[in-house]
């Protein structure tokens, strides 16, 4: 293990004075114990700009490997912003700037020679509202193995079995696998949109807030998903519920007004914040 | 009570558009309907056609088919990747975008005798004579606008989440295409229609560029008969009984322009099954 992979790095510059209240020598040695494996995203002093709008100020800090990150905080705190730096979706808006480093195992996905697509199909995205592709159930999942490069009949059946087995949809579709996607309940979309996810083999699973218009037992569905899925993905999700965080984070992310406020393991963040903001937003002064 | 006198107005201009409209139909119905024969869809104009003998119409109707089914595919394969680009390649408040917008908008508003004009300077130009090329050439000036426009209102209302769940598997631009077009493949299809319509309907335009012959064209160098320029000529008769095989051949345009937009909800129909 290189220590100073180890390390998350803080730098709050705010004019509020109790921003600065933490030390970094302190959260070093919590940070230190949390981490048993490499980060397997690392944010360094990153810095977002959306039509002059300051959104994400001087944010760093690394997403642990095989493990559910989640990113709390109030509305318009700069959340999603920061998932969708990940996979490099922001820049399709217009008047972006984006300053800093993102560092997917080890690689800037923002400098020169990197490949925008093979950053993202490390990636697989779910979105707020499930979003299928207008077309059938088989080839909403077979669609990113097509375009990258599977023709064989029989393997993209046995990509589609198996992505749709793993997020327990097989039973319930493979009678109609060629019927349109759009007929199956929002819950199952959602679980459709994370298998056609899974499809491209990716490491991260990035969740923006996806649970947010199903129901509750389609979200347990798909938090039962998350927990099963953390062995093998990287999953870093950004939510609204604290309640969600709490029953599935392992670590946490607390963000406010663009800034990382505080993070750390779930169990230290709820029990005991080191930060006053974050212990009033999860104590609920404010949401 | 608002409420009532607001639907009452509502309700008297529906009447009133449809009213006049289905009139027309009855009036081309009532005279046409005494001319059609068999003869008038399956032969050729004969000797003394144009006086009230025998013959038909089938050089207008092929003709017509011709320069409206020719100018669809040519007006398409420009109007597609016109679209795409600016939707997928520029960014969101281009100028270039805008600009190609508003001059398609312009465009739109032209009165078809200038794109005949135009076909014709270019004919001339060119060195061709009036012939199915040219007359498909300028029919598809005339209808790229209405093309672009139509499909670029469908494209611009595909979800940006779609794109981005396509764009966030590894997708290529080029790569997702493909979902937006089956996304849109119902708004393309009412693109065609709408533009079927005011191509085979329109007389100005293939005026001066694809003339008028009583024989079917066999290459597209060749001029070539339409149904509306039928239409005019016969009209043009003081003969009643050719005026009537004027009002026959709307008639039979009519139903073409019917046939197809039927054929076209069907298809706009099961294309949009998977539409998100």
């Amino acid at each position: 293990m290189i220590p100073n992979l180890l390390r998350i790095e803080k730098h709050i510059d705010s004019p509020t004075e109790k921003f600065k209240v933490m030390k970094e020598s302190q959260n070093q040695v919590a940070v230190d114990q949390i981490f048993k494996t490499k980060p397997h995203i690392s944010v360094r002093n990153l810095n977002v700009y959306l039509t002059k709008n300051h959104i994400l100020k001087n944010v760093s800090l690394d997403i642990p490997d095989k493990a559910i990150t989640c990113i709390i905080g109030p509305s318009g705190c700069g959340k999603t912003t920061l998932l969708k730096t990940f996979n490099r979706l922001l820049q399709n808006s217009v008047d972006v700037k984006i300053e800093g480093e993102v560092l997917v195992d080890g690689v800037n996905i923002h400098g020169k020679d990197v490949e925008v697509e093979n950053i993202r199909k490390k990636m697989g995205l779910l979105s707020q509202r499930p979003c299928p592709l207008p077309m059938s159930i088989f080839d909403n999942v077979a669609y990113g193995p097509r375009i990258h490069g599977t023709r064989n009949k029989r393997k993209l059946y046995e990509i589609v079995k198996n992505q749709l087995e793993a997020v327990g949809l097989w039973e319930e579709v493979k009678e109609r696998l060629k019927a349109p996607a759009i007929r199956l309940s929002i819950g199952q979309q959602q679980r459709l949109c994370l298998a056609r996810g899974l499809a491209v083999s990716p490491e991260i699973i990035l969740g923006d807030e996806a649970t947010s218009a199903l129901d509750p037992i389609a979200t347990t569905k798909i938090e039962q998903l998350f927990l099963s899925l953390k062995k093998e993905y990287s999953i870093v999700l950004v939510t609204h519920t604290l309640r969600q965080a709490r029953r599935i984070a392992d670590y946490v992310a607390f963000m406010y007004m663009g800034e990382l406020i505080e993070f750390g393991s779930a169990t230290e963040i709820f029990t005991n914040p080191k930060h006053q903001l974050t212990r009033d937003y999860i104590g609920g002064s404010f949401s | 009570m608002e409420e009532k006198i607001f639907k009452a107005l509502m309700m008297a201009a529906t009447m009133i558009i449809v009213v006049s409209l289905f009139m027309i139909i009855v009036a081309v119905v009532k005279r046409g309907l005494p001319a059609m024969s068999w003869d008038m869809v399956s032969k050729i104009p004969g000797g003394g056609f144009y006086i009230g003998k025998e013959g038909g119409l089938l050089n207008a109707i092929i003709g017509s088919l011709y320069i409206v089914i020719g100018s669809i595919t040519l007006g398409l394969s420009f109007s597609l990747p016109i679209v795409l680009y600016i939707n997928l390649y520029l960014p969101e408040k281009s100028r270039l975008a805008q600009f190609t917008r508003l001059s398609f908008d312009v465009l739109f508003g032209i009165p078809s005798i200038v794109y005949g004009a135009f076909g014709f300077t270019l004919m001339v130009y060119l060195g061709l004579r009036s012939s199915l090329f040219a007359g498909i050439l300028t029919v598809t000036f005339l209808i790229v606008p209405i093309l672009i426009r139509s499909i670029d209102e469908v494209v611009r209302r595909v979800p940006k989440e779609m794109m981005d769940a396509a764009l966030s598997l590894g997708a290529t631009r080029s790569e997702i295409i493909k979902p937006i077009l089956r996304q849109v493949a119902p708004g393309i299809i009412t693109a065609i229609i709408l533009s079927v319509g005011r191509g085979i309907g329109d007389a100005a335009s293939v005026l001066f560029t694809a003339g008028y012959t009583d024989s079917i064209p066999t290459s597209l160098s060749q001029p070539v008969a339409t149904l509306p320029l039928a239409i005019f000529f016969q009209l043009s008769s003081p003969i009643v009984e050719v005026q009537d095989r004027a009002y026959a051949a709307a008639l039979i345009l009519t139903f073409i322009v019917l046939v197809l937009s039927l054929a076209g909800r069907y298809y706009s129909r099961k294309f949009s099954k998977n539409k998100i």
